[in-house]
């Protein structure tokens, strides 16, 4: 008896405390950046796209909703001919941002992303790509990768060693 | 014979119609309420703080399709929820507001009043057997055996008032309090009673036959729209009818200083209200034998006591 009165007073001291939520349309609340919102493709701090289509988001993504296609370059750089999210289908999970080597697809914290017509939750590639680098402001993956493209041959990457020709004779 | 038929006719109109009225208010104050005590505003949009949140809820369940499943006893099904309303306003009946306000003066009101809030767990199960849903079956079972056993303490522990007041009308019960409300020397009974009220309106922490969390929705599986929207308001009007019982018996009633009786009564049910509401909003709910064995092994007892007590001091006072 006495600790379910203890409880009433408890609830009833709630009356006096500040109110955890905001009225929502109104007052937006604080979202963090790591927040699992509205996905987007971003580019390398070079302003190229950072996707290499390599399908790994694809894979990993729980309902299939993730659709693109490889295609490369005059330089030699992979990138998807076509992207396409089905957000109709995405659950926000982030596996996708977890799997992709290349930091390329991020998830942003956005969710207000209503649509009367279910087709217009299909985002396409352009309706993905952002003008900015995102989360990770100075990683760009072929400035990292032993990739040799146009512009950056082998051993050229940061913190990469000249490739080793294995026919001279100081092995 | 004409002048007076229509005064009674506007008080009986009145009072009914104030008391539906506030019984669809009372769903608004308790999701504010309990809003309140879950450090959230509650329902705060429509109209000024929210107050047409009745409206909407009203025009949402005129608009509902009304669906009686193929497999319920049609008759049955239909006649369930009026009678949980007609009862507990019927209840109302007896409800001495203040002086000069009320609809009838019985000198059995009180065994009136409980007769109709017992009268309403029919509803209840008619509802329950009718629906021929299992849940719905086990609510109503449940709801049989929670309001014997409680009706059984909930007489007893107000005989302890009707000794003192020497009086089964409510209006003598009240004017019997000016000399001190019941509630101090009646305190047991009072506690008793609160409980019982609790589990005769099937509120949290009592709402066994409801129990969402096991039941789905109890009796009232099957319900929808207007008929779903009778057991609601019916369930409200027995919150009312239960607070304003207390206060009657154990609180004075109408009497108080300084300002107007019905304001002082309407405060004082207002208050036990907002306690039925916190109650809902603190309290979990027990399990069925806990809730039986709490009736029997503890309340029965000590409502049979505090009769015996209250009687060998009357008669030693004597």
């Amino acid at each position: 008896m006495i600790s379910q009165l203890r409880s009433m007073w408890l609830v009833f001291r709630h009356l006096f405390t500040p109110r955890v939520t905001v009225e929502y349309p109104d007052e937006k609340p604080y979202l963090a950046p790591r927040y699992r919102g509205r996905i987007v493709l971003t580019r390398d701090p070079g302003g190229e796209e950072r996707c290499v289509a390599c399908n790994l988001c694809a894979v990993a993504c729980p309902p299939d909703c993730i659709s693109l296609q490889k295609a490369e370059d005059e330089n030699g750089r992979w990138y998807p001919g076509y992207f396409r999210i089905n957000f109709s289908r995405c659950i926000m999970c982030g596996l996708c941002e977890e799997a992709c080597p290349t930091y390329a697809i991020q998830l942003t914290p956005d969710f207000e992303m209503c649509e009367y017509d279910r087709q217009n939750m299909v985002y396409e590639k352009e309706d993905l790509l952002i003008n900015g680098p995102g989360k990770y402001h100075h990683y760009s993956f072929y400035h990292v990768a032993g990739k040799a493209v146009g512009g950056k041959d082998k051993g050229a990457a940061e913190n990469e060693e000249r490739p080793v020709d294995i026919r001279g004779l100081n092995l | 014979m004409s002048a007076p038929l229509l005064a009674q006719l506007t008080t009986i109109f009145g009072i009914l119609t104030v008391v539906v009225l506030l019984a669809a208010l009372l769903t608004w104050v308790e999701r504010r309420l309990l809003g309140l005590w879950q450090d959230r505003p509650g329902p705060n949009r429509v109209g000024p703080f929210g107050l047409l949140q009745v409206v909407a809820d009203m025009i949402k369940l005129f608009f509902k399709e009304d669906f009686v499943p193929h497999f319920a006893d049609r008759p049955v099904f239909i006649l369930a929820p009026t009678l949980v309303m007609a009862t507990m306003l019927l209840g109302f009946a007896v409800v001495p507001f203040a002086p000069g306000i009320g609809i009838v003066d019985l000198n059995v009101g009180l065994l009136f009043v409980l007769a109709m809030s017992s009268l309403a767990v029919y509803s209840v199960v008619l509802g329950a057997y009718a629906s021929n849903n299992k849940y719905a079956l086990l609510g109503g079972l449940r709801a049989a055996a929670q309001t014997v056993s409680y009706e059984v303490f909930m007489g007893l522990s107000l005989m302890g008032v009707v000794m003192l007041a020497g009086s089964f009308n409510l209006r003598e019960i009240v004017t019997a309090q000016e000399g001190g409300w019941f509630v101090l020397p009646q305190f047991l009974g009072f506690v008793i009673f609160f409980i019982a009220g609790i589990a005769e309106s099937h509120r949290l922490p009592f709402d066994l036959p409801e129990a969402e969390h096991e039941l789905t929705a109890g009796f009232h599986t099957e319900y929808s729209s207007m008929k779903f929207g009778m057991f609601f308001v019916g369930e409200y009007l027995s919150v009312i009818l239960i607070s304003a019982l207390i206060t009657t018996l154990f609180l004075g009633g109408w009497l108080g200083p300084w300002l107007p009786p019905l304001l002082w009564f309407c405060i004082k049910t207002a208050l036990l209200v907002c306690v039925f509401v916190l109650l809902r909003a603190a309290l979990p709910r027990p399990r069925y034998d806990q809730l039986m064995q709490f009736g029997w092994k503890v309340m029965l007892p000590l409502a049979l006591a505090n009769l015996l007590v209250t009687g060998g001091v009357l008669l030693w006072l004597q």
